[in-house]
């Protein structure tokens, strides 16, 4: 098992590296650069900037070499000494961009996944014992209607609904004595009051799919002949439900756990440009509009990161699962 | 015989008038329909018949395992000799869920499944599943419990138990999986062991090597069992009573040897005719049973054996419903071809 994990940690290493390859090459392929953008800007605001002006910027900022040494400059710098590069829209160093936001859309995403799973695991589990139950029919409509609603409605739906009986749309993450306090438990506290709104809308197209896939693989197991054994053994129906078909279940669920992190993070930037959240979304977004490119890169490259540990982590879980898996890591 | 001896006895469970319909999108499917039987202690009883013709959900509705779907009506009354509470009881008046159905599944009433590869969960070892029913009925002790299991794992023949009762079930072959479901169904001592096609899933050899071992240790623990196959060579090997089942009904009923020696029901007839026999005319083509057997639902009341029959009679086969008829004191059958040597009518 250790050698197994070992085996996969030393896998990363070439899988991140052709991916940094690809996302460099991505952030590349839209015509123009940062210059000529930036240019387009400063024009639309009346200033108009040379050739010679452009082919300045060009050369201080390393664009007007070839892509592939502006790779080997970026990874580099980035091996070496842990610099991800300078952000042009934010006039700072990525790393302290990314710092700015990166927790902050860490705990949001976390949150939204614990949701989702507190949430889906047990509706699901509930509509398939209970099938075509009246209870069940109100969660798979609701369900389906959760699927279908796009977020930034409820978004909306739900700031107006807060302001109509609370008098606060709950904006942002903090209310504005909070923005620039230190961390305290009123904080904390103002903190969770506000990423209500967020986590539900982020989270429920998700755990309406969480709900189905939940249902569907109960429905198959609860059926299974082990649940019949186990039913023939004198065990109780609640005892048999937990140590059989739910813990089965549970596999599908695990496995999908490693692209779900990051596709939270992706799901989340609409919503999070509606509710005005201090999260990645809005920041990769501009990136990507003013070809901020070592900021989208280095963005790219920490999700496709995620993604990769993220999978790394539902195959360790899915080998602690489920047994056959585990007998085939011995095996190699 | 002692078959004639047992008749004296109270049996060990005692079916009556079984029913068992089902609701589904084009009818009710009537998939049990009137079922008889008795089962004695230390005997076994075989329930033969082809594919769907209510065997399986008939031996399965006695612990009240089958799926809520099914409304069973009728009795089956336990009765053990050793446990006050279970003297004279009607196991289908209990609640499926409940809590005295479940003291007496495992317990005193076992079963073993067809797919020994399925019928196992996949998540668990086999040490766990087998000690979970020891651990429901026979002690608390985690620690007991586990010495119990390595004896019954030793007693249906599994060499090496301490590195097999940490295995799982997908390192098993096939047929130790098998006496593994064995040993757990005999875990407890049941007094009625129920067997599901036992061995439909293994090859022939193992097939014979498991029914052996079944056949020892119903001698060793004198348990009664009730075995479901559609095999007529483990009829022969196995039981010392048959009953014939085709669409939900026991066609015919007798001890092994009559039903070898003198099948009265065409469909016997045709069943025993249909199976190989060693020495028999090798050019000649095996009998087949012709036709397919017709859904139960909403069927008049006629022989149901009546389109396949050779031997039919017009006019009545197809009018009413075939009573029982015995032809003599263990040996009964439903078929009009048989109502006037009957001894006494019954239905």
């Amino acid at each position: 098992m250790l050698q197994y994990i070992i085996k996969r940690i030393l896998l990363v290493i070439p899988v991140v590296i052709l991916i940094s390859f690809i996302v460099f090459y991505i952030i590349q392929l839209p015509p123009g650069d940062y210059v000529s953008s930036y240019s387009a800007k400063m024009s639309a605001a009346g200033e108009v900037m040379t050739q010679a002006e452009m082919d300045e910027m060009r050369a201080n900022l390393g664009l007007d070499r070839p892509v592939y040494e502006q790779y080997f400059v970026w990874m580099k710098k980035i091996i070496l000494h842990g610099d991800f590069g300078f952000s042009f829209n934010f006039n700072k160093p990525v790393i302290d961009v990314v710092g700015q936001y990166i927790v902050l859309t860490l705990v949001v995403s976390l949150v939204t996944m614990l949701f989702q799973y507190a949430v889906a695991i047990p509706i699901g589990i509930y509509t398939a014992v209970k099938q075509y139950s009246a209870g069940d029919y109100f969660f798979s409509g609701l369900s389906f209607i959760g699927m279908a609603t796009p977020n930034f409605l409820l978004a909306i739906i739900l700031m107006y609904l807060s302001y109509n009986w609370f008098g606060d749309p709950l904006l942002g993450l903090f209310s504005s004595e909070y923005v620039n306090a230190p961390w305290s438990m009123a904080k904390v506290f103002d903190l969770m009051k506000h990423m209500i709104i967020p986590v539900i809308v982020i989270g429920l197209s998700s755990t309406a799919d969480l709900v189905r896939i939940m249902r569907g693989q109960m429905l198959d197991e609860l059926n299974k002949p082990s649940v019949v054994t186990a039913r023939a053994k004198g065990l109780s129906e609640m005892s048999i439900l937990f140590k059989y078909p739910t813990r089965a279940a549970l596999n599908p669920i695990v496995s999908t756990l490693g692209w779900s992190l990051s596709s939270i993070f992706t799901g989340a930037t609409i919503t999070a440009i509606v509710l005005n959240l201090p999260i990645q979304g809005p920041v990769m977004y501009n990136a990507l509009l003013g070809q901020d490119m070592y900021l989208a890169g280095s963005w790219l490259l920490f999700m496709a990161l995620l993604t990769v540990i993220g999978t790394l982590i539902s195959d360790i879980l899915l080998a602690w699962l489920d047994p056959k898996i585990r007998t085939e890591f011995r095996g190699n | 015989m002692t078959t004639q001896a047992a008749r004296t006895e109270q049996p060990l469970l005692s079916v009556q008038d079984l029913k068992i319909r089902i609701e589904t999108d084009n009818g009710v499917m009537q998939a049990v329909d009137g079922v008889d039987f008795n089962i004695y202690k230390g005997k076994t009883l075989g329930l033969v018949g082809e594919s769907g013709c209510g065997k399986s959900l008939t031996s399965r509705s006695i612990i009240s395992i089958n799926p809520k779907e099914c409304e069973t009506t009728g009795s089956a009354v336990y009765h053990s000799e050793s446990e006050k509470a279970l003297h004279n009881l009607d196991l289908l008046s209990l609640p499926p869920t409940g809590k005295r159905i479940r003291s007496i599944r495992g317990r005193k009433i076992a079963m073993i499944f067809q797919e020994p590869m399925t019928a196992f969960s996949p998540m668990y070892t086999i040490g766990n599943q087998i000690m979970e029913a020891i651990l429901i009925h026979r002690t608390k002790d985690k620690k007991k419990a586990k010495k119990i299991a390595l004896e019954m794992l030793a007693k249906v023949g599994i060499s090496d138990q301490e590195k097999r009762f940490d295995q799982y079930p997908h390192e098993f072959s096939g047929g130790m999986r098998q006496r593994a479901m064995i040993s757990m169904a005999l875990s407890c001592n049941p007094e009625l062991l129920i067997a599901d096609e036992p061995t439909t899933a293994l090859d022939v050899t193992i097939q014979a090597q498991v029914l052996e071992l079944m056949r020892e240790l119903q001698k060793e623990l004198g348990m009664a069992i009730l075995l479901v196959t559609h095999d007529l060579g483990i009829i022969a090997k196995m039981c010392d009573e048959v009953a014939v089942m085709y669409l939900g009904k026991i066609v015919e009923q007798a001890p092994v040897k009559e039903i070898f020696y003198n099948p009265k029901h065409p469909y016997t007839k045709g069943l025993l005719k249909s199976m190989p026999r060693l020495g028999g005319n090798k050019s000649k083509r095996l009998d087949s049973i012709e036709g397919a057997v017709p859904m139960p639902i909403g069927l008049p009341p006629m022989c149901g054996f009546y389109d396949r029959c050779k031997d039919r009679i017009e006019g009545v086969c197809n009018t009413k419903a075939v009573p029982k008829t015995h032809i003599s004191d263990q040996h009964s059958v439903r078929c009009f071809l048989y109502e006037d040597q009957s001894e006494g009518e019954s239905q």
